[in-house]
């Protein structure tokens, strides 16, 4: 079968591969980019564990076409520290303990990350809209909600 | 984190250095980064995609298998059937002698629950092990299924599995798990009421995130590394050397970050037949879930149907409880046989009670077979014995809090299933609990203690 060229940016960098028609964006920054920070949890697009943020959007990866991703900017929450420096939302998962298996965590930091970057002071419903789209089975959503909420003071603060 | 201080202060030194103190997770950091490695991250070249073709009965017999328009599928590089397994027939618990092995690998002959594996296909790509999946062609005769606990022990109920031959797991002790203390209709007659009341429940799916799974690479030495997400690491080791043929010295398990797992991931499933494609094909085979199966296929906790008869004074005492628990093992035993034996050994709950009758089953059905999940055996055991608690409570018109102080264990109490009470603490987790749940109960059982008996 005839293979396609795919290029974007991820995480800042430019990334090609060739690869089949019909292949899904998850599948091609997990197997051919070895960026396994998204996660296939149920490949459906309703769980949110394969979320990423393509400019600007937050996107499921299980769902989308990795070709309707050409030219465009990709992050992964593999690319949201900067070397050891965590960003404020990594540090108040942390803090919080907003995880327990991790599995749904990048994806809900994806999630929170869009949120914050529209929304830099969110209400707690705000937060609750934001993440509804991201299963979490493990901690439940109550430190997740607390560790957003946290990342954002955080930041008002360092502004 | 508040240290009560004041219970059991002479029993400690209070010189801890940990507890009580807020410690950072060690793998919190590669979460929030998304550098954790679960199994499935990780790839590798010529890597074989392994889909099941599963039962889409309850219950049938198995009249023949054709897999030859399967095998002419562009990219089908292997498929596998029952006769291709070592030792097809096992269980779990065996390792611990828990028999008998009553659970196919890959059906023979019949299968006994709707998606159970039938033939296993291994493909290039996912794609197209799934479209020769579809090409698989089962010819089945459709048998009549058992689809409760009621109408499994009816006496002329078809046979679930023929290994058991009957609908119920055969315990040293009969026909189930059996508690027998003190005279429980001695204890009924004079008590001031009595109480039957019938608890039941349904199947629950773990549903962690990451479904289960595992990719198996043959080595040059001749050993198969296995990554899985399994939570039981020896019983995989264990059972997949049964179930191949093979010395576990050659079966390199590799564990890790689980993705959710709750007990899901207790079952031995994936494991032995991935490797056995690793084996047959020489090349590096991926068996992973899709989510339709982590919810469909997995073991469930069990359905289970509680019947408590209690018998109480006014004054608050419990002096007779009779118990019949059914739970639900669906057509293989697992790990059920030892959640119905648990649940036994659970009943009378942590009250010290006179008279004591338990009857726990585990009975075969043709639904999906049941397995561990959090506390099976003693987690729907104590949704009905905390429920039948209230309702004692309110039948002799008492606090239900001061009802459990009066029936509490304490130490140096036997237990039903003649284990003496140690180190209970149930009436200090209470004063407790009443304090911070602003819940106020009488002095008198404020000023009780698990260690003496007072009076």
């Amino acid at each position: 079968m005839a293979k396609i060229a795919v290029q974007f940016t991820l995480n800042g960098s430019e990334r090609a591969e060739f690869v089949e028609s019909g292949s899904t964006l998850l599948s091609v920054l997990r197997d051919k980019m070895g960026d396994t920070s998204p996660k296939a949890g149920c490949r459906q697009g309703s769980c949110g564990a394969c979320s990423v943020i393509v400019d600007g959007e937050l996107t499921l990866a299980c769902l989308t076409l990795a070709e309707t991703s050409n030219g465009k900017d990709v992050r992964t929450a593999a690319g949201l520290s900067s070397g050891d420096v965590l960003h404020p939302l990594q540090r108040a998962f942390e803090e919080e303990f907003a995880a327990q298996c991790g599995f749904c965590t990048p994806g809900m930091i994806m999630a929170a990350t869009v949120l914050l970057e529209r929304n830099p002071n969110p209400s707690r419903e705000d937060v609750i809209e934001a993440i509804s789209g991201n299963i979490c089975r493990c901690t439940g959503y109550e430190p997740i909600i607390r560790a957003v909420l946290a990342a954002a003071r955080s930041n008002s603060v360092a502004a | 984190m508040k240290l009560a201080k004041t219970y059991f202060a002479d029993e400690r030194n209070d010189d801890f250095s940990e507890i009580g103190q807020p410690l950072p997770r060690t793998d919190l950091r590669g979460h929030v980064t998304g550098r954790t490695v679960y199994f499935a991250d990780r790839t590798f070249p010529g890597m074989l995609y392994l889909k099941m073709v599963r039962s889409p009965h309850h219950h049938a017999r198995i009249l023949s298998i054709d897999t030859s328009e399967a095998e002419k599928h562009p990219g089908v590089v292997r498929i596998l059937t029952a006769k291709d397994v070592p030792q097809n027939l096992y269980t779990i618990l065996i390792l611990i002698q828990v028999g008998p092995e009553d659970e196919h690998v890959l059906a023979e002959d019949k299968v006994r629950w709707k998606g159970e594996a039938v033939v296993a296909v291994l493909a290039e790509t996912e794609r197209a092990a799934q479209e020769a999946a579809a090409k698989v062609k089962v010819e089945y005769e459709v048998l009549e299924p058992v689809l409760s606990i009621e109408d499994a022990l009816k006496p002329d109920a078809p046979i679930v599995n023929e290994h058991h031959g009957r609908n119920y797991y055969l315990y040293d002790s009969g026909e189930c798990r059996k508690i027998r203390f003190g005279d429980v209709e001695e204890g009924f007659a004079a008590a001031d009421h009595i109480l039957e009341e019938t608890y039941q429940s349904s199947p629950i799916e773990h549903a962690p995130v990451e479904t289960t799974g595992c990719i198996v690479v043959p080595e040059a030495n001749g050993r198969f590394t296995c990554y899985t997400n399994t939570q039981a690491m020896f019983f995989t080791l264990d059972n997949a050397s049964i179930i191949l043929q093979m010395p576990g010295h050659r079966l390199h398990m590799v564990g890790g970050t689980v993705g959710g797992g709750f007990g899901g991931k207790v079952d031995v499933i994936v494991e032995p037949i991935a490797i056995l494609a690793a084996k047959l094909t020489g090349r590096p085979v991926s068996f992973i879930y899709t989510r339709e199966e982590e919810m469909q296929i997995s073991s469930p906790r069990a359905a289970e149907k509680i019947v408590i008869k209690d018998g109480v004074m006014r004054d608050g005492r419990i002096v007779a409880r009779k118990v019949t628990a059914y739970v639900d093992a669906g057509a293989y035993s697992r790990h059920s046989p030892y959640g119905a034996q648990k649940a036994a050994a659970h009943f009378p709950g942590p009250y010290t009670i006179p008279n004591v009758w338990i009857d726990s089953y585990c009975v075969y059905t043709n639904r999906t077979p049941s397995s561990a999940m959090r506390g099976f055996g003693v987690t729907i055991a104590d949704f009905a014995l905390e429920v039948q608690m209230d309702k004692l409570a309110r039948l002799i018109g008492m606090d239900p809090l001061e009802f459990r102080f009066i029936n509490a264990y304490r130490d140096g109490d036997m237990k039903a299933h003649r284990q003496p009470t140690e180190g209970a603490a149930l009436i200090e987790c209470m004063q407790e609990a009443s304090i911070v749940a602003d819940w106020p109960v009488d002095e008198r059982f404020m000023a009780m203690s698990s260690r003496v008996r007072e009076g």
